[in-house]
């Protein structure tokens, strides 16, 4: 249960247990939906889980100073990624876009000037994730990011359980036994990112940065995790966090 | 399109089928496509599994299996597979399994069925209607040169240019004199712009039409007009033309419609030469029989060896302009014999007539008329049966002795098995190769044929043919009648057998092992020949080239219906890689062979080659199953 701790470090009540708190407690109607559409329980195998892939390009790392410019999902199972039902929307940042990361996401200031507001999206966004366990690599980005916009213009956060395929990685490579003794002879550690991580399993170099297309490769290389050192019986609840 | 699947439609647009589809079907596939991931080792497809996708292996590598269990297929990158099941009955017919950890591509099946209504190529390659090795032999057809070769490469000279007012006599001495057979009839001035143009001497001319040698027929001399009159009189209306630029086969298309022999062809509005239908018809050998002519003007061995350089030319020339191998292929062999006539003639004049009648006898691939650039010398003599060796030989060797050394130095290189007119051996009275043939139809065993099946393809060059067609006759009626003759050449043929196909830049066998090239004869065409040449003997034909053998065969009930054509498609297809290889070696100042190398065979070859092979394969099954080896029981009745 150690990463239920983590996710709800005080009075933990469990992620089915907080959905269905918050499903009654919630003024928005969108987010009361939201939430009653329940999530897994800990025990459901992951082969059994229906997903999605969700990926936010941001103007930069802290959400109390920077902004979403995209934001990709793209549903999926262990078995089939669906590309048909993917979704991608780019929206207006609340704060100024930097030129740099103009060029990181390969989306113009035209784009962005058509663009609307998150809020627009969020019924389809929060559509797309209903029922669905998200997957993201690196949680410390979608969670924050989409908590804090959310509480901007509902006036009420969200919370959900993640599989974060970057911390599957760091489970193998940043705090096994091999890695503490790789570290002790002072290699330098194995990257974790998501292109990275991805040649690790043979999948191949996608093009990163773009929201949809890096939900895309964090999906497959979920499914390649899970192929590799998972079975599909093991309980989503050892996964997310 | 959105931008976020370039990476999906990227990389599909690469491989076939998918690299022929239109920007907005490869838009559509790139947006459907569902994704999984497949570790080394698990199971894609299981035997009978429901199937509702087309499977892209997007990266990895996976082994498709037969039912029995053998290794059916070994794909990488770009391949697909799972498109049988799907226009069947949606069961897996053969099991996948990933061989490395594998991403697929999934196509749903209403995606896979749009691609196949809405693009040929695609349902050609997934074989919707025909099998895929036919329709690339038939577009390769297509592809011919007259498609693509334009009809200016016709012309020889500038067409003969008469005013409107010049005597049908003057006309005809001018077109006479250009050795010409027709005159195109000018008017000064210019009044419609349609049919006006500048001479290089800036007047301004009007074409106002054509006068053929046959118009003199009709139009002068029939109607009895005087010498004088004016061939403005004569002509109507200006003619049909075509521009340069347009196709050799858009001009024969021209004149069937029109049904005219003549053509102006134009550049811009300038005449610049008229074709007739003979040098259409005359374009497509036109180089190899240049070059025969001049195998026949030559004076010495030593003037033939310097044309050696000119057969390699002519052989790049008619591939390149998409001559099929058949074509390649009788050419080759008519340069081989007018070769060897030639060398004969020069050997007559040196030592004089043959003192008793001979044939020199030609065979395997010449006598095929399926000579490839890279070839050896298979010949002999087959002599009267006056011949007396004591007082004649000494001639026949001297004879057979030029002929071999002028050959090779022609490039036909000495027979290393020693088939030649020098052997004595193959050097006998037509009473003796009558016995030859009767001891391997009536006593054979497949070591004894090994090395003598080469002579059951034989054919005249030069002199007494009818020497060669009795033998000929002979094998044709006695071959058929000899089961264990036809066992013992079936055995024989089945000891080349094709590799499986290709996996990324290897050639992969049978048994899962990877070479780095492969020889396309003796994997490929030889044993194809091989196994036709059997069928042949079989059903009595007397026919020395393949296709032409295909045909007597398709004349029987010997192979089940269909099977003929998937021969034909696949010796076609094996012997146009090999060609198309050698003219590359050549290109690139390498000595031709007969090896391929994976890396330089295109991914439609691949596939192609990968259904020659499997036709292969499966001919040589039913052959054996065929022509069994008698019982002994059998034998000694």
């Amino acid at each position: 249960m150690r990463t239920l701790r983590q996710a709800s470090p005080r009075d933990a009540p469990s992620w089915p247990e907080y959905f269905e708190q918050r499903a009654a407690a919630c003024r928005s109607p969108l987010l009361s939906r939201y939430f009653s559409s329940g999530t897994a329980a800990p025990t459901t195998p992951v082969g059994d889980v229906e997903m999605v892939a969700l990926d936010l390009e941001t103007t930069g790392l802290d959400p109390r100073r920077h902004a979403v410019v995209s934001v990709g999902a793209v549903p999926f199972t262990l078995d089939r990624i669906r590309l048909a039902e993917r979704c991608y929307w780019v929206v207006q940042p609340t704060r100024p876009l930097s030129s740099k990361s103009v060029t990181l996401h390969r989306i113009t200031h035209s784009e962005i000037a058509e663009a609307p507001d998150l809020e627009r999206i969020l019924p389809e966004l929060f559509e797309v994730m209903a029922g669905r366990l998200v997957v993201v690599h690196f949680r410390h980005i979608e969670r924050p990011f989409l908590d804090g916009a959310v509480k901007e213009r509902l006036g009420e956060g969200i919370r959900f359980p993640v599989i974060d395929t970057m911390s599957l990685e760091a489970r193998r490579h940043r705090l096994s036994l091999w890695a503490r003794f790789r570290r002790w002879l002072r290699r330098p550690p194995v990257s974790i990112r998501l292109h990275d991580s991805r040649l690790r399993y043979g999948l191949p170099a996608y093009q990163g940065h773009h929201a949809l297309l890096d939900a895309l490769a964090t999906a497959e290389l979920l499914q390649a995790q899970i192929a590799t050192h998972y079975r599909l019986e093991t309980p989503v609840g050892e996964l997310w966090s | 399109m959105d931008v976020e699947l370039l990476e999906i439609r990227q990389h599909m647009a690469q491989f076939p089928p998918f690299d022929s589809l239109s920007d907005d079907l490869l838009d559509e596939v790139a947006g459907q496509v569902e994704v999984g991931y497949y570790k080394a080792g698990t199971d894609i497809l299981t035997l009978d599994q429901e199937v509702h996708d087309l499977c892209y292996i997007r990266s990895g590598a996976v082994e498709v299996y037969r039912r029995n269990g053998d290794l059916y297929n070994r794909l990488g990158e770009g391949d697909i597979f799972g498109q049988f099941s799907l226009l069947r009955n949606h069961r897996a017919r053969f099991p996948a399994a990933a061989l490395e950890d594998t991403l697929i591509y999934f196509i749903p099946e209403p995606v896979f069925r749009r691609l196949c209504e809405s693009d040929v190529h695609f349902a050609d390659f997934v074989e919707l209607g025909r099998p895929r090795l036919e329709a690339a032999v038939e577009d390769q057809k297509k592809a011919n040169d007259m498609m693509i070769t334009r009809v200016r490469k016709l012309l020889t000279r500038y067409p003969v240019m008469v005013e409107a007012t010049t005597t049908v006599q003057e006309t005809a001495r001018q077109i006479s004199e250009a050795q010409a057979s027709a005159a195109l009839v000018l008017d000064a001035g210019g009044e419609n712009p349609r049919y006006s143009f500048t001479d290089s001497e800036e007047r301004l001319w009007q074409m106002c039409g054509i006068l053929t040698d046959s118009d003199f027929r009709t139009r002068v001399v029939a109607e009895g007009l005087p010498p004088d009159t004016p061939v403005g009189r004569l002509v109507g209306k200006p003619p049909i033309t075509i521009q340069s630029d347009e196709s050799v086969h858009e001009a024969m298309l021209t004149m069937l419609r029109n049904n005219i022999h003549h053509l102006p062809v134009l550049h811009r509005r300038r005449p610049v030469g008229i074709v007739h239908l003979s040098d259409i018809i005359r374009y497509e050998t036109h180089s190899s029989l240049y070059l025969v002519s001049n195998i026949y003007n030559q004076a010495s061995p030593a003037g033939l060896a310097k044309l050696a350089p000119d057969v390699r030319a002519a052989f790049v020339r008619m591939v390149e302009e998409g001559a099929n191998s058949q074509m390649v292929g009788s050419a080759l062999s008519t340069i081989g014999r007018s070769f060897t006539r030639r060398l004969l003639e020069l050997a007559e004049q040196e030592l004089g007539p043959p003192p008793v009648p001979y044939c020199f006898m030609v065979n395997g691939s010449m006598a095929r008329n399926e000579q490839s650039i890279v070839t050896d010398q298979d010949n002999a003599l087959v002599l009267s049966d006056d011949f007396d060796p004591e007082r004649h030989d000494a001639y026949f060797l001297a004879l057979a002795q030029r002929v071999s050394d002028g050959l090779h130095a022609c490039g036909y290189t000495y027979c290393k098995g020693e088939v030649m007119a020098t052997n004595p051996k193959w050097r006998q009275p037509l009473a003796v190769w009558r016995g030859y043939f009767r001891d391997w139809i009536e006593d054979p065993t497949p070591e004894r044929l090994l090395h003598s099946s080469i002579f059951f393809d034989l054919d005249s060059a030069y002199g007494e043919e009818a020497y060669v067609e009795q033998l000929q006759d002979q094998v044709a009626r006695q071959a058929a009648k000899s089961p264990l003759f036809l066992a013992a050449m079936a055995r024989n043929a089945l000891n080349r057998t094709p590799p499986l196909g290709f996996f990324r830049t290897f050639v992969m066998e049978k048994n899962g092992k990877q070479n780095n090239s492969i020889n396309l004869k003796r994997r490929g065409t030889a044993p194809m020949v091989d196994l036709i040449r059997v069928h042949a003997l079989a059903c009595g034909s007397s026919a020395q080239n393949s296709f032409d053998r295909l045909d007597d065969i398709g004349n029987t009930q010997l192979l089940a219906p269909g099977v003929g054509e998937k021969l034909r498609y696949a010796l076609e297809f094996l012997a146009m890689s090999r060609i198309r290889h050698q003219m590359i070696d050549i290109q690139q100042e390498r000595e031709p062979d007969n090896n391929i190398e994976p890396e330089n065979v295109s991914d439609n070859e691949r596939h192609n080659l990968k259904d020659a092979f499997q036709a292969l394969s499966n001919a040589q099954k039913f052959l054996k199953y065929r022509y069994p080896l008698p019982s002994r029981s059998a034998r000694s009745r």
